[in-house]
C-alpha cells in the first residue's frame, strides 16, 4: 500500500514537472526501523530522504522496508524489491551481517548497491564488486583512526575490548594496525552484554594508560555509564558509534570529554554540511547523527550520478558514481579503486552545548585514508 | 462447518495454486513467499510431533532449525571454497548436493535432539519449556561467538544447492522441492500418529501410568518422538538456508523458537495441516500488517493473543468449528 | 591476578546474582502460586526501567523514578493479570507460553510507540555515584554496593512476607493446595492479582535499579528473562530460597567464568585464541551448569521434584 501511494505521488509529480530527467529510477531501501537497533536505520533513512527532498528531483522513487535487523528478512526484502518492485539500486543496510546476506546476491543480479553504513572487509577485498559502493567508510576505518590517534597521543599501554563477533574482531585488528604500543589487555565480550563490571575490574587491575573500546548501541551506553561509576579514570577512546547523536543523550554526562573518531561531525566547516545540519534540524527537530550524514551523502552521490548517466547503462552509471562528483558533507570525498571512500578521519570530543551533548572536532587522526583491502580487490 | 479433510485439501490446493498464478503473473516474489510458507509449515510439522502428539512443549526448536541450516551452510561453504570439511581421521569435503546435505542435516539435528532431549526429558511441564529454551540459547551463543563459520555475521551460500534434474535457482522449481519435502513431512507425521508408536505417544500424553502399565517406557517413547521432531525441523532449516542462500545465528534465536510454536498454535495443535494454516496466516499477516504500520508487531501480538484466548483449536479449529481434535 | 581483582569480581558476581534474584523471585512466585509461566516478565522489567527513566527525567529525582518503577510495573502487572492472565490459569502451559509471547510483542512495540526508538537517559543519583575503597585495596562502585544491599534487603522482606504475614500464609497455602484456600474463604481472584502485581513490582524494581547503569531500551528484558529461567530451573521452580541460591550461583559462575576462562586458556594458547575460545565457552557456561544440576537433581536444587 505504502509503495502504491508513493508510486502515485511520483507519477503525479512526474506529470507536473517538465521531464528534466531521462527516466524514473527506483531505489530499494532496506533498513532497520523496528526493534532495538531502529534508531540507526531511522537516521540513515531520514538523511537519505532529506537529500532527495532537497534536490527537488521527482524522478526518484524510494521503496522503504524494515529489515527488523534480521538477515533472513533482509534477504527476502531484497528478493522482493528486485523481483516485484523491479528496483535499480539498493541501499540502506546498517548491519554488516545483513549486508553480507544481501549484497553479494544483489550485485550478482546486476543491481547497484550503495552502502549507507555497513562495509565489511569481505566486500572490500576479494569479494569487491563493480556495482558495490560504500559511501560511509570501510568498517575498519574508524578503529584504525583510533589506533593512529592513540599512537600519536603517546599512549603506550592500551587495554582494548570489543564484542565477540566478526565486526568486533575487525575492530581490534583495525586498531592494532596503527597502534604499536603494548597491550595491557585484550578482551572479547559477549554480544548484547549489558553488564561490564567484570571487564572494568580487569581494566582497573591492568594498569593501562588508555582504553579503546568498540561497543555499538546499548552495549556502549551500558559500558560508559558503568565506567563512569567505577572510579577508574583511565582515558577512553572509541569509534564514533558509541558517542553519536542518536545515543549520546542516553549515555549522559558520563560521556563528557571522551575522544572518539569519526569521518563526519556537525562542525566540519563547509557549505554542504551547514546546509545539511540546518535542514535536518528543521525537518526532523533533532540533530543529525553520523548515520544521517551517510544517508544524506549516499543520496547525493546517487543523484549526482543520475544527472550524468542513466542507471540502465550500467557501465556509464558506475563511472559516474566513481567520479563522486557531489558536495559531500564531509568536504573531501573520493573513491579508492575498491569503491570505498578516501577521506579524512577526525578525533572528536564529547561536549555539552546548552543541555545537549554533542561532539566537536579536536584533531585529525588520518588524512586521505583509504583502506587496508585495496590491494586484494581485483575488479 | 467444514470437514477437516476439506479444509486441508483446500489449504494445500491454495499453497500450490498461489505460486502457479504468481508465475503466470510474473510475480516471482510471491513464489518465494509461498516457499517460505511451505518451509515454515514443515518446521511446524516437526514441532507438532513433539508438541501436538507428545505433549512436549519445546521452546527450543530453533536449535534444530538452525543446526539443519548450518549443516547446509557449512557443507556448501566448504564446497565453494574447495576446502575439506575435515582431514582427520579421514578426509571429508563439502558438497552442494541437496541429496547429500539433507541426510547430514537430518543426522546433525537428530543428534542434537538426542542430547538435548535426553537431558530435558528428565523433567516435564514448565521445566521442560524453560530447559529447551535454555539449551537453544546455549547453541545460539555458541554460533554467535564461534568464528569459524562467520559467527554473528552468518554464512552466505552464494549459489543455491543443487538437486538432480532441477534448476533450484528458479523460484518455482525450488518451491516444488520445498513443497515435496513438506508433504513428505506431513506424511511421516500422519503415519507416525496412526502407528502403534504414535498411539502410545498420545496415550502417554493423556495418561502416563496406563502406558507404563503395558510395559512401555514413556521416557524412551518421548525421546524418540523428540528426535524425529527435531530432525524434521532440522530439514526445514536446511531448506530455509537454501531459500535465503544464507545462514545466521538468528535462525537459532529464541524468537525463532517462538515463531515455530506460533505456526503450530495459530493453525491448531495436533492437526496434521495445522502448521500450514498457521505459517500461511503468519506470513500473510507479516506482509499485510507490515504495510499498515511500522508497529505491526503490536498488531501481530494482539491478534495472536486473541487467537489463544478465544479461538481455541486455532485456524483449523475455527474453520471446522471443532475446537478439539477428533 | 591480584586478590583485590578476585574480590572485586566476586562482588560483581554477587551484584549480578542479586539482580537476577529480583527477576527470578517474581517468576517463581507466580509459578508457585498460580502455576503460570509468564514470558512477559521481562517486559515488566522493561516497564520498570522506562518508568524510572521517564519520571527521573521529568522530576529530576532518581528516587521518585524508582518509586515509579515499582508502581508502574505493579500496575502493568495487575492490569495484565485482570485482562489477560486470569483467563490462562486453567489453560495448559502451551497457551500460557503463547499468550505471554504475544504480550512481549505488544509491550515491546507499545513501548517503542510511546517512547520512540532512541534509548532513554537514566543516571545514578549523585549520592550513590563514584567508587568507594573497601578493605583489601578494592575500589568498588558505590551504586553496585547499593544494589547488593537493596537486593538482599528485598530478599529478606520477601522471606518475612511469606513466612510471617497473612498474605504469606495464603500464598503458601495456594502453593500447596489451590482448592483449599478457596475453601478457607480467601478471595482467590484478589490473591492472584496481588501475587502477580508483587512479582511484577519486583521485576520493575530490578529494571529501575539496573536501568541506571545499563541502557534503557526496548528489548532489554528478554535476555534477563532467559537468565531468570535458568536461575529458577537450577533453584527449583516455586521455591524462593531456590531462586536466591540459583541466582547467586548463576551470577557468580557467569562473572567469574567470563573473567577466568580466557586466563585459563591463556596458559596453553596464544592470547587472542585464548580470549576467543574462553569467551565462547564462558557464554555457554551457565547453561552447562544448568545441565549438570539437572543430571543430578531433575527438580532443581530446592524443587519438589517432578
Amino acid at each position: 500500500m505504502k509503495m502504491i501511494k508513493s508510486t502515485l505521488a511520483a507519477v503525479a509529480m512526474l506529470a507536473a514537472t517538465t521531464a528534466a530527467y531521462a527516466e524514473p529510477v527506483k531505489v530499494g531501501m532496506i533498513t532497520t526501523l523496528s526493534g532495538g537497533g531502529a534508531s540507526l536505520g531511522i537516521d540513515a533513512r531520514d538523511g537519505f530522504m532529506l537529500a532527495i527532498k532537497n534536490s527537488g528531483n521527482s524522478d526518484v522513487e524510494v521503496v522503504i522496508e524494515d529489515d527488523q535487523q534480521k538477515p533472513d528478512v533482509a534477504v527476502q526484502l531484497a528478493d522482493k524489491m528486485i523481483q516485484s518492485d523491479k528496483v535499480d539500486i539498493l541501499t540502506g543496510i546498517i548491519w554488516s551481517n545483513l549486508a553480507m546476506a544481501v549484497v553479494p546476491a544483489a550485485v550478482a543480479q546486476g543491481k547497484f548497491y550503495l552502502s549507507v553504513n555497513a562495509a565489511p572487509s569481505q566486500l572490500a577485498g576479494p569479494g569487491c564488486d563493480a556495482h558495490y559502493f560504500s559511501i560511509s567508510y570501510q568498517n575498519d576505518n574508524l578503529h584504525e583512526a583510533a589506533g593512529a590517534y592513540a599512537k600519536e597521543a603517546g599512549y603506550k599501554n592500551m587495554f582494548i575490548l570489543a564484542p565477540n563477533y566478526p565486526a568486533g574482531k575487525d575492530s581490534l585488528s583495525g586498531f592494532k594496525r596503527f597502534y604499536d604500543g603494548e597491550l595491557a589487555g585484550e578482551i572479547y565480550t559477549q554480544l548484547g552484554q549489558t553488564d561490564y563490571a567484570a571487564e572494568i575490574a580487569q581494566i582497573r587491575a591492568s594498569g593501562a594508560d588508555g582504553v579503546f573500546f568498540f561497543l555499538p548501541g546499548g552495549m556502549g551506553i551500558a559500558f560508559m555509564k558503568q565506567y563512569a561509576q567505577s572510579g577508574v579514570d583511565t582515558p577512553l577512546i572509541g569509534p564514533a558509534f558509541s558517542f553519536d547523536q542518536n545515543i549520546l543523550q542516553a549515555v549522559g554526562d558520563a560521556a563528557l570529554g571522551v575522544k572518539n573518531t569519526a569521518n563526519w561531525s556537525k562542525d566540519i566547516d563547509n557549505e554542504a554540511n551547514k546546509a545539511f545540519v540546518e535542514s535536518y534540524q528543521a525537518e526532523y527537530g533533532r540533530l543529525p547523527s553520523v548515520y544521517s550524514s551517510y544517508g544524506y551523502d549516499t543520496a547525493n552521490l546517487m543523484l549526482s550520478a543520475l544527472d550524468k548517466a542513466s542507471v540502465s547503462d550500467a557501465d556509464a552509471f558506475q563511472k559516474a558514481l566513481e567520479e563522486a562528483d557531489f558536495d559531500s558533507v564531509r568536504g573531501k570525498f573520493s573513491f579508492a579503486s575498491n569503491h570505498h571512500p578516501i577521506q579524512d578521519i577526525y578525533v572528536r570530543e564529547v561536549v555539552k552545548e546548552g543541555d545537549i551533548l554533542t561532539n566537536k572536532i579536536v584533531a585529525t587522526a588520518m588524512t586521505d585514508r583509504d583502506n587496508a583491502y585495496v590491494g586484494d580487490c581485483k575488479m | 462447518m467444514f470437514r477437516e479433510t476439506t479444509v486441508n485439501t483446500a489449504l494445500v490446493a491454495i499453497l500450490v495454486a498461489v505460486p502457479l498464478v504468481a508465475q503466470a503473473a510474473g510475480e516471482p516474489f510471491i513464489i518465494t513467499l509461498a516457499t517460505k510458507v511451505a518451509i515454515f509449515a514443515m518446521a511446524g510439522v516437526g514441532l507438532n510431533i513433539a508438541l501436538g502428539y507428545g505433549g512436549l512443549v519445546s521452546f527450543g526448536h530453533a536449535a534444530f532449525f538452525g543446526i539443519g541450516g548450518y549443516a547446509a551452510g557449512i557443507l556448501a561453504s566448504h564446497a565453494q571454497s574447495y576446502t575439506p570439511l575435515m582431514t582427520w581421521p579421514f578426509a571429508i569435503g563439502g558438497t552442494q548436493q541437496m541429496l547429500i546435505i539433507w541426510p547430514v542435516a537430518l543426522a546433525a539435528s537428530g543428534i542434537a535432539a538426542l542430547v538435548i532431549g535426553a537431558l530435558s526429558l528428565r523433567t516435564s511441564g514448565v521445566y521442560f519449556i524453560m530447559i529447551t529454551l535454555a539449551f537453544a540459547q546455549m547453541v545460539f551463543y555458541f554460533a554467535v561467538s564461534w568464528p569459524a563459520y562467520g559467527g554473528e555475521d552468518g554464512l552466505p551460500i552464494y549459489v543455491r544447492d543443487k538437486f538432480p534434474g532441477l534448476n533450484t535457482l528458479d523460484p518455482l522449481q525450488f518451491f516444488a522441492v520445498a513443497f515435496a519435502c513438506f508433504l513428505l513431512a506431513v506424511l511421516v507425521s500422519v503415519v507416525l500418529s496412526r502407528s502403534r508408536f504414535g498411539l502410545a505417544l498420545q496415550g502417554a500424553r493423556q495418561n502416563v501410568e496406563r502406558v507404563r502399565a503395558v510395559g512401555i517406557d514413556p521416557y524412551r517413547l518421548r525421546l524418540v518422538a523428540f528426535v524425529i521432531s527435531g530432525m524434521i525441523t532440522g530439514l526445514a532449516g536446511a531448506l530455509y538456508a537454501d531459500l535465503n542462500r544464507f545462514v545466521s545465528p538468528s535462525m537459532l534465536s529464541w524468537q525463532t523458537s517462538g515463531e515455530i510454536m506460533v505456526f503450530v498454535i495459530l493453525g491448531g495443535v495436533g492437526r496434521h495441516f495445522g502448521p500450514l494454516a498457521g505459517a500461511a496466516l503468519f506470513i500473510l499477516l507479516e506482509h499485510e500488517l507490515g504495510s499498515v504500520s511500522e508497529y505491526w508487531q503490536f498488531l501481530l501480538g494482539l491478534l495472536l493473543l486473541l487467537v489463544v484466548l478465544f479461538a481455541h483449536g486455532g485456524l483449523i479449529g475455527v474453520l471446522t468449528r471443532r475446537p478439539h481434535r477428533d | 591476578m591480584s586478590a583485590a581483582l578476585l574480590i572485586e569480581q566476586a562482588l560483581n558476581g554477587l551484584q549480578f546474582g542479586v539482580m537476577l534474584f529480583l527477576m527470578a523471585a517474581g517468576l517463581t512466585l507466580i509459578f508457585g502460586v498460580m502455576g503460570l509461566i509468564n514470558l512477559a516478565h521481562g517486559s515488566l522489567y522493561m516497564v520498570g526501567a522506562f518508568a524510572c527513566a521517564a519520571v527521573a527525567t521529568a522530576t529530576g529525582s532518581f528516587w521518585l523514578g524508582l518509586v515509579a518503577s515499582l508502581v508502574a510495573a505493579a500496575l502493568a502487572g495487575a492490569i495484565m493479570e485482570i485482562v489477560v492472565i486470569r483467563r490462562l490459569y486453567r489453560r495448559d502451559h502451551l497457551d500460557q507460553v503463547l499468550a505471554t509471547f504475544a504480550l512481549i510483542l505488544m509491550f515491546s512495540e507499545g513501548t517503542r510507540w510511546l517512547f520512540g526508538s532512541f534509548p532513554l537517559y537514566l543516571d545514578v543519583p549523585e549520592i550513590l555515584s563514584g567508587a568507594v575503597a573497601l578493605p583489601g585495596g578494592v575500589q568498588y562502585p558505590l551504586y553496585r554496593l547499593a544494589i547488593i544491599v537493596a537486593g538482599i534487603g528485598v530478599a529478606i522482606l520477601l522471606f518475612l512476607l511469606i513466612g510471617r504475614t497473612r498474605l504469606g500464609i495464603q500464598i503458601r497455602a495456594g502453593e500447596a493446595d489451590r482448592e483449599m484456600i478457596a475453601a478457607l474463604g480467601v478471595d482467590i481472584k484478589l490473591l492472584y492479582t496481588a501475587v502477580f502485581a508483587l512479582g511484577a513490582a519486583l521485576a520493575g524494581f530490578a529494571g529501575g535499579l539496573v536501568g541506571t547503569i545499563q541502557s534503557v531500551q526496548v528489548g532489554m528484558g528478554e535476555p534477563v528473562l532467559i537468565l531468570a529461567f535458568v536461575v529458577i530451573v537450577i533453584g527449583g521452580i516455586g521455591s524462593i530460597k531456590g531462586a536466591f541460591i540459583g541466582a547467586l550461583l548463576v551470577g557468580i559462575t557467569d562473572t567469574l567464568g567470563r573473567f577466568l576462562l580466557p586466563v585459563f586458556f591463556g596458559a596453553f594458547m596464544n592470547a587472542s585464541d585464548a580470549t576467543a575460545v574462553g569467551s565462547a565457552l564462558a557464554s555457554m557456561l551457565i547453561y552447562i551448569l544448568m545441565a549438570l544440576v539437572l543430571v543430578v537433581r531433575p527438580g532443581g536444587l530446592y524443587g519438589a521434584g517432578t
